[in-house]
């Protein structure tokens, strides 16, 4: 029986080099990989068509090439890439209704894989050190890619009761990295000045996009269904992540984080999301168990390694390989 | 914020072992100059790898980084030497203190998932906490024998003293006391994580959130676990009901012991309710700020900031013969009325042992 493999949201990075990584692979035969807008990065032998997913012809799609797996990407990170948040919104809770609904009818449909954001526990004082996938956020994240993400999963958690025969796996991500990866959390480290929050220094995990890539191959492949938090090991605290990426830092008020936004966008100092800034205060860490043990994957670099990769001056990333070298 | 390095020392990229070697090489050499200003001109902290020269010269500091190792150097020399130090020990000081600064600096230390900072609680916060433990609370211990060299253990000691000065007394006392010089894992209120620069100090220090997820993965996980369950019931209790103990929470902390099999401390710490006496409650006041109590002593808020010095009490702190919990089975923490029954014993053991050491002290303040 042949695996048939849809892919959402392939226009952006993470959708792209997933539907390129199945189309290499042995064990799927065909990766239909699926967006509004067409990618501009290659997708290796992904047969790409264009639909956006708010429109029914997505279901036509589904039933008409017998798709058994969907792999759900689409879920967009910051009002940019969207062209603003309203329609950030759209795509991302409208767009995941309708993809869940084509494929409730789907006869063919055996699994179905949503790349979800560690975002959902959001970030408080009152969080545990590391969540478990049990557990809730004890403040749900009020606005942006928090809240989308969170709505996302409540229709997929909706999806999986009204078809039990679907085997459903949710991947919660830390925050997703690389050179050529631009995300609110990228944005941020990229400022030349970085605006750290007085008082407070959250924790955070960070996963490579090449182990995001990995996971989301072995998720695709897999029979495992339910919630798997997916991060790197390691834990860096933001100052401590702004000195290895030699970035300077001002400590301002966590309450001023609007004002923070508008004066670093009027002098030119790039992009500061003022959602961010809870994050940035408490952070938030994510017990990975499941996800070796279950799941049965292993990041290949840690969170440190993949900062410093990603962020890090080039002379100090060379260090750091010579170091590992001798070690 | 003490953690926080000196803007500029220099921003080369080296890992902390070279880091060490170059800072104790530039230590050597410097003293075999009769001038220290004269030998610090000449000390280089980067052991200049060739990679990374082209960064150290172009760091863009306005100024050279060199003098300013050099001016470092010569300062914590003079500290070094007005604090009493000589020779050898000096420049090893000097050696050490330049290696911690450049690790601060290139954010080369590790903080674990709770947000323990072994690098700073050593080199930083330790340190300042011990001159009010050795001179200011003369704090003396008791059965620290009790504590195991390695595993998991959780303390349960008494609250007190208006602000939480027992936890950090309790974290040097193990710390400089136990011959494994033992980190303590303290539980704290939503309200301390919730506090700017306090919440940021205590993750760091090894303090996380008090609840049982947390409890009992630091537990799983063969840390020595410290917990004050009367919270602010405890801590803000008048003066008049000093070394009485409050309600013990609702026992969360002996399920998340049974459920891993910890052994329970009990601890009593006695000097910490005289530090503060608390003699009323603005309450309006604190509603005002969120805070559990605002306290009226003596002296606060009378006399200002002067108000917020603690009376220089004697302290005990006493760690009792272990309630062993592995024998139950992870089962037994679901039953209630054994959870009560091993809180009462807790409390009840560290009440009697509040009441032995009162009927030992000579006095409150020797």
């Amino acid at each position: 029986m042949g695996k048939v493999v849809l892919i959402t949201g392939v226009s952006r990075l993470v959708g792209g080099m997933t539907a390129q990584r199945l189309s290499l692979d042995p064990d799927i035969d065909r990766v239909i990989a699926v967006d509004a807008v067409p990618p501009t990065h290659s997708i290796g032998n992904a047969q790409f068509v264009r639909a956006d997913i708010r429109n029914p012809m997505i279901g036509r799609i589904i039933a008409h090439e017998k798709v058994d797996t969907v792999l759900h990407l689409g879920v967009i990170m910051t009002p940019r890439q969207a062209g603003g948040r309203t329609s950030q919104k759209d795509i991302n809770v409208i767009g995941t209704m309708q993809l869940l609904a084509a494929c409730q009818r789907a006869e063919s449909l055996q699994r179905l894989v949503v790349k979800s954001s560690s975002a959902v526990y959001g970030s408080s004082p009152g969080d545990p050190a590391m969540f478990t996938e049990e557990m809730q956020a004890r403040h749900t994240p009020v606005g942006g890619f928090g809240k989308d993400s969170a709505e996302v999963e409540n229709y997929v958690r909706g999806f999986a009761r009204r078809r039990p025969d679907v085997q459903v796996c949710t991947l919660r991500m830390a925050n997703v990295i690389d050179r050529s990866l631009r995300t609110p959390l990228a944005d941020y480290f990229s400022m030349p000045v970085l605006p750290v929050p007085l008082g407070f220094d959250g924790r955070f995990q960070v996963l490579h996009l090449e182990d995001a890539l990995e996971a989301l191959r072995t998720a695709a492949l897999s029979s495992l269904g339910g919630t798997i938090n997916v991060a790197a090991d390691g834990i860096l605290t933001v100052r401590q992540a702004a000195r290895i990426a030699r970035k300077p830092f001002v400590p301002v008020l966590p309450f001023t984080a609007a004002a923070v936004q508008q004066v670093g966008a009027r002098l030119g100092l790039g992009q500061f999301d003022a959602n961010q800034m809870p994050f940035l205060c408490f952070g938030r860490g994510m017990d990975t168990t499941r996800m070796r043990t279950d799941l049965g994957f292993e990041p290949a670099m840690t969170t440190r390694e993949a900062f410093t990769d990603v962020f890090a001056p080039a002379a100090r990333r060379a260090a750091v390989a010579m170091g590992a070298q001798r070690g | 914020m003490a953690d926080r390095p000196p803007k500029k020392v220099t921003s080369t990229a080296t890992p902390s072992a070279a880091a060490k070697r170059a800072a104790s090489a530039a230590a050597k050499r410097a003293k075999k100059s009769q001038h220290p200003s004269g030998g610090g001109r000449r000390l280089q902290v980067v052991p200049d790898p060739p990679e990374v020269e082209p960064q150290a010269s172009g760091s863009g500091l306005p100024v050279d980084p060199e003098a300013l190792v050099a001016m470092l150097v010569g300062v914590l020399r003079a500290a070094g030497s007005s604090a009493g130090l000589t020779g050898e020990d000096l420049e090893r000081r000097v050696a050490q203190a330049l290696a911690f600064l450049r690790r601060r600096m290139t954010g080369d230390y590790v903080v674990d998932e709770f947000g323990f900072d072994e690098d700073f609680t050593e080199n930083v916060w330790l340190p300042l906490l011990r001159p009010l433990y050795k001179r200011w609370f003369r704090v003396e211990v008791r059965g620290i024998e009790n504590i195991p060299d390695t595993g998991r253990a959780l303390i349960v000691a008494n609250h007190s003293g208006t602000m939480p000065i027992d936890g950090l007394m309790t974290q040097v006392a193990v710390h400089d006391t136990h011959p494994q010089h033992r980190f303590v894992r303290m539980l704290g209120a939503d309200l301390v994580f919730q506090s700017p620069f306090v919440g940021e100090l205590s993750r760091k220090s090894g303090a996380t959130l008090a609840a049982n997820a947390d409890a009992e993965r630091l537990l799983a996980q063969d840390e020595l676990v410290a917990v004050w369950p009367e919270g602010f019931k405890g801590i803000g209790k008048p003066f008049s009901d000093r070394y009485r103990l409050q309600r013990f929470g609702r026992g969360g902390f002996v399920s998340a012991a049974i459920r891993t099999g910890a052994p329970i401390i009990p601890c009593a710490i006695v000097g910490a309710e005289e530090i503060y006496p608390m003699i009323g409650n603005a309450k309006s006041i604190a509603r005002m700020f969120g805070f559990p109590y605002f306290p009226l002593t003596p002296t606060f808020p009378w006399f200002g900031p002067l108000g917020l010095i603690p009376l220089p009490s004697k302290w005990i702190i006493e760690f009792g013969a272990p309630v062993e919990t592995a024998g139950l089975g992870p089962a037994a923490a679901d039953d209630s009325q054994l959870l009560f029954d091993v809180t009462d014993q807790v409390r009840e053991t560290i009440q009697q042992s509040l009441y032995a050491l009162l009927m030992q002290r000579r006095s409150v303040f020797f």
